[in-house]
C-alpha cells in the first residue's frame, strides 16, 4: 500500500486484467523459485482433489429413475472436472510466471517469509487440545490450549497468562452450561466442577 | 403502503427488550471487531455461530445484522488511525482518511466516516425495505430453472469478477463446490466423498468450515507473519466536524449512497468497486482537487457513504433472493439454515416477522452506532493496544470451543485443522476465500434447481431454457465471459497501429 495512485488502480483493473496478474511490488518479495514451487503444489493439490471427486462419483450406482433425471453423479461430475481443469490452468499459470497476490492485513507484515517457529507449536497445541479435551475436559485442555497459544505467538508473562489461559476455559465452561445449556466435557475434573 | 405496515410491524418486533438487547451486543461487538486488526465480521459472525444455534432466530440475526453494520464503522476508525485497512472495502478510506489523521484532522474524518455512514446506511436500509419485496414479487414467480440460472450468475460473478485472479477464483470455488458434495445425496440417499468414515455421512457442518476457513486459517496466516513492529497509531480526541467540513461532507455522502446501493445490490456485489468510483467522482467534483493525496474530507465522506450503502444493498438479493455475495451475507444465510429457515423469495412469505424485524433492527442499529461511535472513538481506538498473542490465541481458543460445542465431538476439531490448514494455504498462494463458502453454501441449492427444472421437464434439456429470465441471465453471463475476450483482442488488433505511429 505505497501510494494513493496505486492502490486506487487496483479495482478498476480486476474486471480487465488477465488470471494471475501479479502487480510488481508484490512479487519482488518473495524469492520466486521456492515460491512458485511451493505453488506448484497448490495445484497438484487441486489436481488430486479432482481426481478424488471424480473417482468417487465414478463408483456411484445411479438407479434409474423418472423423477430424477440428473441423478446424484451429474454434480461431482461438473465439480471433479472444474477442479482438474483450474488445477492445470493454474499449473501454466505458475509455470509462465505467475503468482497469487498472498493476503494482506492490519497485522500482517510480508517482508518476512513465513514463521514457521511460530506457526508450528499453535498447531501442536491444536493437535494437543484434539487429543486431551476429551480425556482431560475443555476446562484443562482449554488452559493448556490457550496459554501454550500465547506463549507460541511470543509472550512471557507465564503465571499472568496461566491465570487468563484458567480464567478463560472456565469461564467458557460455566458460560456454556449455565448460559447456552451446552455441557462440555468436565473430564478428569467431573466431580469437582 | 403494506411496505410501511410490514415496516411497523418490524419495528415492533425490533423494539422488544430481547431483541434490542441482541442489537446492543451486536453493534458493540461489530465495532470491536471492526477496529480490532485481524478479525472482521465475517470471522465474527462464524465464530458466534456455535453458540447462536440455541438462540431464538430473529434475535440472532438482529445481532448478527449489527455486527455487520458495526463492522463498517469500526473499520474505517482503524483504517483512519492506522493506515493498515484490514478489509478492502476501507483501502479507499484509508488514502485520504489517513493523511487527514496526520495532519491533525483525524477527529474530523472520523466525524465525517461516521456520520456519512450513518446517512448511507439509513437511505441504504430504506431502499433495502422499499425494494426487496419488489424483487421478492418478482422471484416467486421465477420456476427452477430461471432461479438456477440466478445462482449461477452469482456463482461466477463473485468467482470471476472480484478478486485478481480467475483461475485462483475457479479453484477456490471448485473446493467450496467439492466440501458441499460431502454427505449423503439428498434425493437419492447415495453416499458421496464419505469414503466410509460414518462421521462424514451427515456432511461437514457449515459451522466448522466457516470457521475453520475465516477464523483458523486468518489466525494462522497473521501468526506466521505477524508484524514485529509497534504499529504507530494515531492519537484521536472527540469526533467533530466545523460548518465546512459539513458543507463539504453533504453531498459526497449522497453521491455515495447513490453508487454504493445499486453496486451492492448485484450479483456481483461488493464494496471496492463503488468506493473507487466514489473517490474518482469525488476527486472530479471537489473544488478543492488539490487537497486529494493529502487528506481531502470528500475523499473520505464519498467512499465510506458507498461503503455502507453498499452493505445495505447486499442484503437485497441475500435477503429476497437467498442469494449471498459477500462473506459476511453468505455466513448470514448460513445462520438461517442452521435454524431450519430456507433462504429464497419464500423467506418474506413464511417469515416476516424476522425479515422485518431484521430490516428494522437495521435502522436502529445504526442510530446506535452513530451514538456509540461518535463519542467513544478515543476509547475504541484504545483496542488497537490489545496485546497480539493474546488477540490470536483468544482466536484459536474461541474456534476450537465453537466447533467442539457444535456436536461435542473431537472429530470435528481434526476437520476444523485440516480445513484450517487449506485456510492458510489459500492466503498465501493468493487463492480467495469468498468463492469456497458461496459454492459451499450455493453448490447444493444450485444441484437441487438443476435437479427440479429437468424433472418438470422430463429431463429433457430445454427445461433449462423455458423461461425468459433464465435466459436472459445466461445471456449475461455470456456477455460478461466473453468481454474481457472481445476486449482483449480489441487491444492487440489496436497495438500494432498505435506502435506504427509513434
Amino acid at each position: 500500500m505505497s501510494s494513493p495512485a496505486a492502490d486506487a488502480g487496483s479495482p478498476a483493473d480486476r474486471g480487465s486484467t488477465g488470471s494471475g496478474h501479479d502487480d510488481g511490488e508484490r512479487t519482488a518479495v518473495a524469492a520466486p523459485g521456492h515460491r512458485s514451487r511451493a505453488e506448484l503444489g497448490i495445484a497438484a493439490l487441486l489436481g488430486v482433489a479432482g481426481v478424488v471427486v471424480l473417482w468417487d462419483a465414478s463408483r456411484i450406482t445411479v438407479p434409474y429413475s423418472v423423477s430424477d433425471v440428473v441423478g446424484p453423479k451429474t454434480m461431482p461430475v461438473i465439480v471433479g472436472s472444474l477442479l482438474l481443469v483450474s488445477a492445470v490452468l493454474l499449473a501454466v499459470n505458475v509455470l509462465r510466471g505467475g503468482s497469487g497476490q498472498a493476503e494482506e492485513g492490519e497485522d500482517v507484515d510480508l517482508s518476512h517469509p513465513t514463521d514457521w517457529k511460530t506457526v508450528l507449536p499453535l498447531v501442536g497445541f491444536f493437535v494437543l487440545n484434539i487429543v486431551l479435551i476429551d480425556p482431560l475436559g475443555w476446562v484443562l485442555s482449554g488452559t493448556i490450549m490457550f496459554w501454550g497459544s500465547v506463549w507460541s505467538l511470543g509472550s512471557r508473562h507465564y503465571l499472568r497468562d496461566g491465570l487468563v489461559s484458567l480464567g478463560l476455559a472456565l469461564g467458557t465452561f460455566y458460560g456454556f452450561y449455565l448460559g447456552l445449556g451446552i455441557h462440555l466435557p468436565a473430564g478428569i475434573l467431573a466431580g469437582i466442577l | 403502503m403494506d411496505i410501511l405496515n410490514n415496516l411497523m410491524q418490524g419495528f415492533a418486533t425490533a423494539a422488544t427488550p430481547a431483541n434490542l438487547l441482541f442489537a446492543c451486543i451486536g453493534v458493540l461487538l461489530g465495532t470491536a471487531v471492526g477496529v480490532l486488526p485481524g478479525i472482521g465480521p465475517a470471522m465474527a459472525l462464524a465464530l458466534l455461530l456455535p453458540i447462536t444455534t440455541n438462540l431464538e432466530p430473529t434475535g440472532a440475526l438482529i445481532m448478527f445484522a449489527g455486527i455487520y453494520y458495526g463492522g463498517m464503522y469500526g473499520g474505517s476508525t482503524t483504517s483512519i488511525l492506522l493506515n493498515t485497512p484490514g478489509e478492502s472495502s476501507t483501502v479507499i478510506t484509508a488514502i485520504e482518511g489517513h493523511k487527514m489523521a496526520k495532519a491533525g484532522r483525524a477527529a474530523q474524518a472520523l466525524a465525517t466516516a461516521a456520520i456519512g455512514s450513518f446517512v448511507a446506511g439509513t437511505i441504504g436500509t430504506a431502499l433495502l425495505a422499499a425494494f426487496a419485496p419488489a424483487v421478492v414479487q418478482f422471484a416467486v414467480s421465477l420456476g427452477p430453472s430461471s432461479y438456477l440460472a440466478i445462482m449461477i450468475l452469482g456463482l461466477l460473478t463473485v468467482t470471476a469478477v472480484l478478486g485478481s485472479s480467475k483461475i485462483r477464483g475457479f479453484a477456490s470455488l471448485g473446493l467450496g463446490l467439492a466440501i458441499g458434495l460431502i454427505g449423503l445425496d439428498p434425493v437419492s440417499g447415495q453416499q458421496r466423498l464419505v469414503f466410509g468414515v460414518p462421521l462424514l455421512t451427515d456432511g461437514l457442518d457449515i459451522v466448522v468450515v466457516a470457521v475453520a476457513i475465516f477464523a483458523v486459517g486468518e489466525a494462522l496466516w497473521i501468526a506466521a507473519h505477524l508484524r514485529r513492529k509497534k504499529m504507530e497509531t494515531i492519537p484521536v480526541g472527540q469526533p467533530w466536524m466545523g460548518k465546512e467540513d459539513w458543507k463539504r461532507s453533504w453531498k459526497p455522502w449522497l453521491r455515495g449512497t447513490a453508487l454504493g446501493f445499486p453496486f451492492g445490490a448485484m450479483p456481483a456485489g461488493g464494496a471496492e468497486i463503488p468506493t473507487f468510483l466514489s473517490y474518482v467522482t469525488e476527486k472530479k467534483l471537489s473544488k478543492h482537487p488539490e487537497e486529494f493525496g493529502h487528506g481531502a474530507i470528500e475523499g473520505v465522506a464519498g467512499p465510506e457513504a458507498a461503503n455502507n450503502a453498499s452493505a445495505a444493498g447486499t442484503l437485497t438479493p441475500a435477503l429476497a433472493l437467498g442469494l449471498p455475495t459477500n462473506a459476511t451475507a453468505a455466513i448470514m444465510l448460513a445462520a438461517l439454515t442452521q435454524f431450519n429457515i430456507q433462504p429464497g423469495p419464500l423467506l418474506f412469505q413464511k417469515e416476516p416477522e424476522l425479515v422485518w424485524g431484521l430490516i428494522a433492527s437495521l435502522f436502529i442499529g445504526n442510530t446506535l452506532l452513530l451514538v456509540i461511535n461518535l463519542p467513544m472513538a478515543p476509547l475504541w481506538a484504545k483496542l488497537l493496544q490489545i496485546p497480539r498473542p493474546y488477540l490470536y490465541a483468544g482466536i484459536l481458543f474461541f474456534a476450537s470451543l465453537g466447533a467442539y460445542a457444535v456436536n461435542l465431538q473431537a472429530f470435528d476439531l481434526v476437520v476444523l485443522l485440516v480445513l484450517g490448514a487449506l485456510g492458510f494455504a489459500m492466503r498465501r498462494f493468493g487463492l480467495p476465500v469468498l468463492p469456497l463458502i458461496i459454492g459451499l453454501i450455493l453448490g447444493p441449492r444450485i444441484e437441487g434447481q438443476l435437479r427440479k427444472a429437468l424433472q418438470l421437464s422430463g429431463g429433457d434439456l430445454s427445461g433449462l431454457f423455458n423461461e425468459p429470465v433464465g435466459v436472459t441471465v445466461y445471456a449475461i453471463i455470456a456477455l460478461i465471459a466473453l468481454a474481457p475476450l472481445v476486449i482483449t483482442a480489441w487491444k492487440r488488433n489496436r497495438t500494432p497501429k498505435a506502435d506504427a505511429l509513434l
